[in-house]
């Protein structure tokens, strides 16, 4: 398969989420579809739909008879793991496995066991920010607040739980980088050792010989009925906690920050009001939801109008949802005491975010420790910062420059 | 005012425990449990609003 690809003129009958102009501009792309076709189609990746209205997005996502997971990252592969595992349980899985493998999964990332996470994620954000106030004392008081924060607090805090070295984040951003974010139009040769199968099952083989209790440990105690989890499942599992839960959030952190760099007013607010930061966090992720899932149509169905065949790929675009104004009032507007705020960041139906409780924690703790060591920042140029494209949302280049006050 | 709980619409999206802590409470499963027996006391009334209206999936509902 190709990587070539040609720039899209007609984002209703031909869009595509891993063309550039998406990647800047898609807030803009999917107000426009919203208006002017709520259900658009494309013919790329084998034929996929975009949905832009809420009711369409939590419409999909509560139907899970017509619109299969084993497929939620559009590729110009079709998935090869069959419903109702798939490839990476339980975000892969329909019904009825599907409950087996959340519920297995779902006690390890409730409310009371991510809390005592907060402390260590605490500690590396304020370890970033040192390190970063002094990078900014070289007289030019720039950083990357995406490059060197946001990114390394998921993947640090993701190594902790699996039990693995800190240092091994950066061979993280290389899977996540050839795997989510090429869509499967990546041509580079991929050496055996060098894949995230191969250093998955090298822990495993680790962690066997080293019974250790962190999650790598936990899933290999795991049971279903009895029986120890198949290897394909544990290997699966591990693959999409790596996959999941780094470029969303470090997604998450970046956007926040991102509106913070140009908003001095909400700065101010949360600085003054640190109470406020329960509403606020909730409000950044309905404005900056980094997350567009992807379903299989499983069985013909209607929706807005259209025929969706089986085997059409459907994009669920949250963030479009998120900036609907059937649904939200002022959706363009970030307003951080927001008192009504449905938002669905975190998806909608049986397979909401299983880290969303990690995630709120790493993006209100990331925010905190920001804004105590620098309450004034500004971006340094709004033309050089660069979004990711593709199906996780976020910006990857975001250049600030720390203001005098704050560095103090 | 009385408050409504649907345990089968709960996805675990925790925002009523965020944000209405008096009124609900999570099983070791990330589930909201309601702590109380529907009559909500007049005090608590505007945070039974706020779990209500941040629910995204309708499970809480408030009757006059």
């Amino acid at each position: 398969m190709s990587a070539e690809r040609c720039p899209v003129t007609d984002w209703q009958t031909d869009f595509d989420h891993t063309d550039p102009v998406y990647a800047a501009d898609a807030p803009a792309i999917w107000d426009e579809l919203r208006t002017t076709c709520p259900v658009a189609h494309s013919d790329r990746f084998g034929g996929m739909w975009m949905p832009t209205r809420h009711e369409d997005v939590s419409t999909i996502a509560h139907d899970t008879e017509h619109f299969s997971s084993r497929g939620v990252v559009v590729s110009v592969f079709e998935p090869d793991v069959p419903a109702p595992v798939g490839y990476a349980p339980p975000i892969t899985s329909d019904p009825p496995f599907h409950e087996i493998a959340r519920r297995l999964l779902l006690p390890a990332f409730s409310p009371r066991a991510i809390r005592p996470l907060e402390t260590t994620t605490r500690e590396f954000c304020a370890e970033l920010m040192d390190d970063l106030v002094m990078a900014a004392a070289d007289g030019t008081s720039v950083v990357d607040a995406a490059q060197d924060y946001a990114q390394h607090i998921p993947v640090r805090v993701i190594a902790h739980m699996l039990g693995v070295p800190p240092e091994d984040g950066d061979r993280f951003r290389g899977f996540i980088h050839r795997i989510l974010e090429t869509a499967g139009q990546n041509d580079e040769p991929v050496a055996p050792e060098d894949t995230m199968v191969h250093y998955i099952l090298e822990k495993i083989a680790e962690h066997r010989e080293h019974p250790r209790d962190d999650l790598i440990g936990f899933l290999l105690d795991a049971d279903i009925d009895g029986e120890p989890l198949t290897d394909d499942h544990v290997l699966g599992t591990i693959a999409l906690l790596l996959l999941a839960g780094i470029d969303t959030t470090w997604s998450a952190i970046g956007a926040s920050i991102w509106h913070l760099a140009q908003h001095p007013e909400d700065r101010r607010r949360l600085v003054d009001q640190p109470e406020l930061m329960t509403f606020a966090v909730e409000e950044l992720l309905r404005a900056y939801a980094p997350v567009t899932m992807a379903r299989k149509v499983s069985k013909e169905v209607e929706l807005g109008g259209r025929t969706l065949a089986e085997g059409d790929w459907v994009l669920l675009p949250f963030p479009s949802a998120n900036r609907d104004p059937e649904f939200f009032e002022r959706p363009d507007e970030v307003i951080l005491d927001r008192e009504k705020n449905r938002h669905a960041a975190f998806g909608l139906g049986i397979h909401r975010c299983l880290g969303s409780n990690l995630a709120r924690m790493e993006l209100t703790v990331a925010l905190e420790e920001w804004l105590r060591r620098v309450p004034d920042f500004e971006l340094t140029d709004a033309d050089a910062v660069r979004w990711a494209g593709g199906q996780v949302r976020g910006p990857r280049i975001l250049p600030v420059r720390l203001l005098k006050e704050g560095i103090a | 005012m009385r408050i409504v709980f649907d345990r089968d619409a709960c996805q675990g999206h925790n925002r009523c425990y965020l944000l209405a802590p008096a009124l609900f409470d999570v099983d070791d499963d990330g589930y909201a449990v309601l702590l109380l027996d529907g009559e909500v006391p007049m005090a608590l009334e505007p945070t039974a609003r706020l779990a209500t209206d941040n629910c995204p999936e309708y499970a809480i509902t408030l009757e006059d």
